[in-house]
Order: structure tokens, then sequence, then C-alpha cells
């Protein structure tokens, strides 16, 4: 239907003379602000081309007038924070643990470093206020797996625990029913004796039992008493503090399948200075020896 | 009707009929030599697919005396059932859609509706959302606007008979295909591109037939012209093939097995990914869903388009800028500085042929702006047209690395995607579908307006909760994410600020909700108004004081 331009009634706007299923266009021109707008987007384009990597050539590219490399950038921003902390580290990786903590200035560097790194890699299994879950350790109270001294702290992390490093923490808990060392019904008096180590026994008979299984299987490791030995890993079992739960049937289990956590080898992954400022801040959680 | 057209008719009715018995035969092969159940489970689907579509045509053909008669009073000027089906269709797998993003969303702020199973964690439901609503609702939506509006501004009746409808049902046996899959595990991994080759070669057979009918039906026009409405309906359906079929080149483990391996690997992979990523944006639901605005949006508010001379401009400049944007998608990884800055620029300069868009499509209302307080539908257009412009803003400034190394990996990102996509492709898509229903069905009007009006403030408040939850989300983890104590270290733990999302994770959910109940109240409107019934009610305003009571 060209030809049959139309006056629209209430703007007064020519029409296109086109219509299409009732519909037609007005000939109104392009709106100037948005022209402008567009127009100014791509000058402003054009200039930041001029400044920055931009375009494609054969075998490089346009650099741009300011020599803009996000690549060089990432790299001394990172040396400027390396920088920044520098001097601190330097300090720490010379200092013996106990320097550190008497410091305050090395201290409070140590402790915002250590919180930092934990939370970076190891909140993921000790939580991120290092309370801990089933088979992760609570690094806030005083039962310490492998002590709990500054030392310690640091040769765990350093070296890990059963990863196979030969540095590694490593002590075995044996599976007392798999491995056939012991039959169930013994393993349920063992249980019913470290129930009755936190006063818990239901069977006073039973607990005898397994006194005397304990005595004879446990007590190398656990100590008289169920006190444990951090030389081994072996944990206190009477301080009611459980790795992998104190109800009788996790205990049963435990016992009837042993049990082998592990934690890997930080030292190959973190900096002598960071995994002082870890074992510090762990330390200061308020379970340190 | 003419020989010429019985026999065209004909014609593709016998072409469609060879490519489903080709297609049940293939289907066996795949069903006898499938190497995993899933190809198995797809090949059976597949078979059933050809086996029913060639009894369809024979039915059709050979017993079709009886319906031919409705036929030729009713449905002789345009093929206007195909349309009906896509109606239908966009309405089921709207609601789909936006129970699966619900569901999702619920998962993120509460993850023990993960189930513990394989086949309901989020990363299998995730993209059975983003299909869902993007090509299942979005894709029906766009098919059957698109067969409408090219009938209608052509004045021809869409070209092949039953190559529509194969274009209908092929397209949704791919949805099923896909969505299938993703909740059996079967993916390619690439965003918005999850189904696997077999599943790509099949949309890309069903795409290259939309193609041709929507071809030769501007081919058959009637009018000298060709509306610009379909302009952006080609441009959508040319480019998506394109991105489609290169972001899609892959080699098959096995040709009887479902996995394949990309033909792109590391930033090549990832910047081909963009690309095809940012333009499904850009050409599926930017140019698709403009050729429903510059349609209904006239035709709704009985107005002329505001300006033939932007619609010119702004569609040659959105062409031709949106396909180098992608990029920014990829600021700060090991894309090339120079593709970065490409990506940043064209998106800067995308901004104004975006909003030539909304320029014409709210200035259409001038003269019609007292619609808004009558007429549900058309503030529903409208409202859409005002989160097409608000998204089309944000995009551009999200893109300014500047603004993305905050902004990138956090919630702004779905926030900003979800004012685009509940905002302007879903109140685009429900104006389309509020205006079709009684015209397809030949009803005097919708069941209800009042139920329209319901549905838009429900839908709107669950928008607007969606993305403010998203933008303080998203910004107070980019913030988290980069703080830095006074001696230079990270301040937070990802867990913390994970755990510091929550409450906006709840909201976001909540306002999904109401988006879910709106698409629900919209489906049964759309039923009660194709069953013919009427609701008695008083006319929609939005200021019934102002307008009825006289000044004192």
């Amino acid at each position: 239907m060209a030809g049959d331009k139309h006056i629209d009634d209430h703007s007064g706007v020519e029409t296109t003379g086109h219509e299409w299923d009732g519909i037609r266009e007005l000939n109104n021109p392009l709106p100037r602000w948005w022209l402008w707008t567009f127009y100014i987007c791509i000058v402003w384009s054009v200039g930041y081309w001029v400044v920055m990597p931009a375009w494609p050539l054969v075998s490089s590219y346009t650099t741009g007038v300011i020599g803009y490399s996000s690549r060089a950038l990432v790299a001394t921003r990172i040396d400027e924070a390396k920088a920044a902390q520098a001097q601190y580290v330097a300090r720490i990786a010379d200092a013996t643990l106990e320097d550190v903590e008497g410091d305050p200035e090395l201290l409070e560097f140590a402790l915002a470093g250590g919180r930092s790194a934990f939370a970076v890699n190891c909140s993921q299994c000790h939580g991120r206020g290092a309370a801990g879950a089933i088979g992760y350790p609570n690094l806030n109270d005083d039962s310490w797996l492998w002590g709990g001294t500054l030392e310690n702290i640091a040769h765990t992390i350093t070296y890990g625990v059963r990863n196979g490093h030969d540095e590694a923490r490593f002590g075995p808990m044996p599976g007392f029913l798999s491995d056939q060392i012991l039959d169930r019904a013994q393993i349920d008096d063992v249980a019913e004796y470290v129930l009755s180590l936190g006063g818990r026994a239901e069977d006073s008979a039973a607990a005898e039992r397994g006194a005397a299984v304990f005595a004879e299987q446990c007590v190398a490791c656990h100590q008289e008493g169920g006190l444990g030995n951090t030389e081994l890993g072996a944990p206190n079992i009477a301080d009611g503090i459980w790795l992998y739960g104190g109800e009788r049937e996790a205990i049963v289990e435990t016992v009837m399948a042993g049990r082998a956590g592990v934690m890997p080898t930080w030292g190959d992954r973190l900096s002598p200075a960071t995994i002082k400022q870890l074992a510090v801040y762990v330390h200061a959680l308020g379970g340190g020896q | 009707m003419t020989d010429g057209h019985t026999r065209a008719v004909a014609g593709t009715t016998y072409g469609t009929g060879a490519l489903l018995v080709l297609g049940a035969i293939l289907g066996l092969f795949l069903v006898a030599g499938a190497t995993d159940s899933v190809m198995s489970f797809h090949g059976v689907l597949f078979v059933a697919f050809c086996v029913l579509g060639v009894y369809w045509l024979i039915a059709r053909q050979f017993g079709g005396e009886k319906d031919a008669g409705r036929a030729a009073t009713e449905d002789a000027r345009y093929n206007d059932g195909v349309v009906r089906a896509g109606v239908i269709a966009s309405t089921f797998w709207g609601v789909v859609g936006f129970t699966v993003g619900l569901v999702i969303a619920l998962q993120l702020a509460f993850p023990v509706l993960n189930l513990d199973l394989p086949w309901t964690t989020f990363g299998r439901l995730r993209p059975l959302h983003t299909s869902a609503v993007v090509f299942a609702f979005g894709g029906n939506v766009l098919i059957a606007t698109s067969f409408h509006v090219v009938q209608r501004t052509c004045r021809a009746r869409l070209a092949g008979d039953s190559a529509s409808w194969f274009v209908f049902w092929g397209y949704n046996l791919f949805i099923v295909i896909a969505a299938s899959g993703y909740v059996l595990g079967v993916t390619q991994a690439k965003e918005y591109a999850e189904p696997e080759w077999y599943a790509d070669l099949w949309l890309t057979v069903v795409w290259v037939v939309y193609l041709l009918v929507f071809l030769a039906t501007l081919w058959k026009r009637k009018e000298p012209h060709i509306y610009v409405a379909n302009w952006f309906y080609l441009a959508f359906i040319v480019t998506v093939a394109m991105l489609h079929i290169v972001n899609g080149l892959a080699v098959p483990v096995s040709w009887t097995g479902t996995a394949s391996y990309s033909l792109f690997a590391g930033v090549q992979s990832a910047l081909t990914q963009w690309w095809y990523g940012h333009n499904a944006v850009g050409f599926f639901l930017t140019a698709g869903f403009l050729g429903i605005m510059y349609y209904f949006i006239p035709k709704q508010a009985e107005r002329p388009v505001y300006s033939y001379r932007l619609s010119i401009v702004h569609f040659w400049t959105l062409i031709f800028l949106y396909i180098w944007a992608g990029p920014h998608h990829l600021h700060y990884t090991a894309l090339p500085d120079w593709a970065q800055t490409l990506g940043m620029t064209f998106s800067i300069m995308l901004w104004m042929p975006s909003w030539g868009g909304m320029i014409n499509g709210l200035m259409t209302l001038s003269g019609a702006w007292d619609k808004l307080r009558t007429d549900p539908v058309i503030r529903m257009l409208v409202i859409s047209v005002a989160f097409y412009g608000m998204s089309t803003f944000e995009g551009p400034v999200m893109s300014i690395k500047a603004v993305n190394s905050l902004s990138h990996y956090t919630d702004w990102t779905i926030g900003h995607v979800h004012s685009g996509a509940l905002g302007w492709v879903g109140f685009v898509s429900f104006g389309a579908i509020y205006f079709l229903t009684p015209v397809l069905w030949h009803r005097q009007r919708l069941y209800s307006l009042k139920l329209v009006n319901l549905h838009f403030w429900v839908a709107t408040i669950g928008i607007l909760l969606y993305i403010t939850a998203m933008w303080v989300s998203g910004i107070l983890q980019g913030l988290m994410w980069r703080a830095y104590d006074s001696l230079g270290f990270l301040e937070y733990s990802f867990v913390e600020t994970v755990e510091a999302m929550h409450p906006f994770y709840v909201i976001r959910a909540a306002g999904g909700a109401l988006f879910v109940v709106g698409g629900l109240i919209m489906a049964y409107n759309v039923w009660r108004t194709i069953r013919g019934d009427l609701r008695d009610e008083a006319p929609v305003s939005s200021q019934p004081s102002l307008a009825a009571t006289p000044a004192e």
C-alpha cells in the first residue's frame, strides 16, 4: 500500500505509507539525544581502543598507548602486596615460634595471617571456627591427638597425618573385628568399659570383662585408664571429647573397623612462615599447651 | 484452495513423511546399538515421534474429509492451528520452567532439598531450569508468535502445511530429549548449550525447516514490504542457527552413545561458548522478542509504531554490534586483553541500539497512555519494555571491566539475567499470549482481565524481590571476596560469603514463588478463555477512585 501516506491524528506525523495487519509506522526522525549518545559511545570506544590493547593483527595486536597488560598488572599488585608484608614475613621466618608469640607486633601479624590461611586452607575440614566435625578434630579444646605445643602443631601442619610422607604423623587403630583380633561380644564389652571411663556404663559385668580385653589389646596405645598417647595419636578416651562420636554405636564401630583419619602435608604447599603463622594461630585458639 | 496450494501441501506432506520414515529407521538403529541406556531411551522416544508423525500424516491425508470443511472455512486464510499449539506449549513449559527455577532457588537457600539423589541435584536441575525457560518457554513463544506474525503481516498462509507442524513437534521433541538427558546426567557441559551432539543434530534439522517455512512465507507475502517484526524474527532464526552449529561442533565418542568431545579446547572453547552464550541472549532473547514487541505493542495499543527510521537504524546497529560483545563474559581470564577490550567497547556501543527498541516500544504508546490504566495486557507489554531498557543499560555497565571485577561470578549477574528474563522476556511473552488466546480461539475477549491484572502485580512484585535481593547479595558477595584486612590478608573464607547469602536466597525464592503463581494464574486464564468462558467482571482500572469520583 505504498503511497498511501497518512497523517496520524494524535501526533500529526506522517506515516510511511505502509500498513501491515492494521499496523502503520510513523516517520519520526531518530531522537537527537539517542543519536548523540550513540555517537559518544562510539567515540569513547574508539578512544579506548587507542589507549588499551584492542585489535588483533596478523601475529600480534595493537597494544595501546599506555601499555596496559592485565597479566603485568596483577603481577605488580601481587608484588606490592608481598612487599607490604615482607618485613613481617622475613622476621617470622627467622624467629622461633616462641619468639613470634612473644613479640606483640609479630603475634598480631601471625594471628591475622594464620586466621586468613586457616580460612582458605583448613576451614574446609576443621570448620570456620576450627570447631571440627566428626572425624576432624576440634582445635579449640585442649585435647590434642598429636600434642598441643607450638612445635607439635607446626609439625602436624607441615607433614600432616597418615598421608604416606616419611615425617607424617602415624598411628594405627586396627579394626578389631575386621582384622579378626576380637569377636563381637568382646568388642561390646570393651565399648562398655570405654563408656565406664566416663561413668556411662550400664552393665558393670560387661565393663569388667571389657577392662580385661582393654588391658590386653588397647593399653599399649591408649594407656592405662584410656588417657591416650600423643606420640601415637592415640586419643584420650576418658576426657569426654570424641573425634568419631561417643555414643555406644560409634564406639563399637570404631573398635570393629578401626579409624585412620588423614591430613595433607602442608609443607609442600605453604611457606614455612605461613605454617608458623598457622601454628601460632591454632595454638592461640584456646587449647595450646 | 488452488491446485497449486494443494500440490504444495501434498509435496511437503510426502517430504515430511519421507523424513519421518528415515528418522524412524535411524532411531531403530540407535535403539539396537545403543552403548548407554540414555541413548536407547532417547532412541525409543525418537522412533515413537517418527511413527506417530507418519500416522498423523496418513490420517490427515486419507481420513480428513470431515475436518476438511472446518479447515476450509476457519483455517483457510491462515494456519492458526500450529500457533494455537504453540500458545498451549508455551504456557505449559512456562509453568514448568518457572517451577524448576523455584526449586533450585530453594535448593540454594536450603541445600537439603537436593534430596541426595543424583537426578534432583542442583547441577542437573539448573540446566533443566534454564533450558525450560529459555528454549522450551521462550522458544515456543517465538515459534508461535513468529508463525502468527509472519502470516498476518505478509497476508499469506504459512508455507508448507505439515512442515510448520514438524517444526512445532520436532522442536518440542528436542526439548524433551534435552531435558530428560539433563536429569539422567547427559550433558555437553556448555552453558545454555548442554544438549549432546545427537540432540544438537536434531535441533539443526528442525531449525533449518523453521527457517525454510519462515522464508517461504515471506516469499509468498502479499504486502510489498517486509514488516520490521519479521526482520527481527529472521535475524533471530538465522543467527541462532549459526551460533548453535558452531558452538555445538563436537566429535561423538561413538555414533550410538551419548558422549562427545567439543571441537574447541581451552580459551578458544571459552570464547566460542560465550560468543554463543551472549548471542543466545542477543538473538534468541532480544532480537526474537523485539519481533514480538514490534507486532503486539502496536496491535494492543492500536497505535502506529513510533519511528520507522529508528527501527531500521537500531535493527542494523543491534545486529552488527551484538555479535562482538561476548568476550565481556571473560574479563580478567586467560582471554587476551585485546579481546576483552573489544567485548567491553562493543557492549557499550550496543547500549543505544538496544534502547532504540525501548524507545520505539514505549513511544508507540504515545496517544494511548490512558490504556495503561484500563488494559492490564498493555501494562504488561509496557513494563516488559521498561525492564528491557533497564537490563540493556545494566548490561553495558556490567561489561565495564572495573565494574565487572566486582560483579563477575556474583549473584549480581543472576539478578541482571532475571531482570531481562522475567521482566522483559517473561512479560512480553505473557502480553503476546494474552493477546493471542482470544484471537486464535475466536473468543470475544479473555476470560478475565482482572486475573491479568493480578498476574501483573504478583509477577512484578516477584521480579522486584528477585532482582533487589540479587543486587544486594551480589554486591555483598563481590565486596566480601575482595575484602582484605589492614595487614593485607583476606578477610573472609569462601564459606563465610556463602553463609552471608542465605537471607537473600530466601528472598529470591520468595520472589520466584510469586512469579510461579503468576504463571499459574495465566495458565488458568488461558484455559478458561480457550473453553469459551467469560468472567462477569467490572472493567480494570488501577485508580478507580481518581477515575470514578469527580473532584469535590
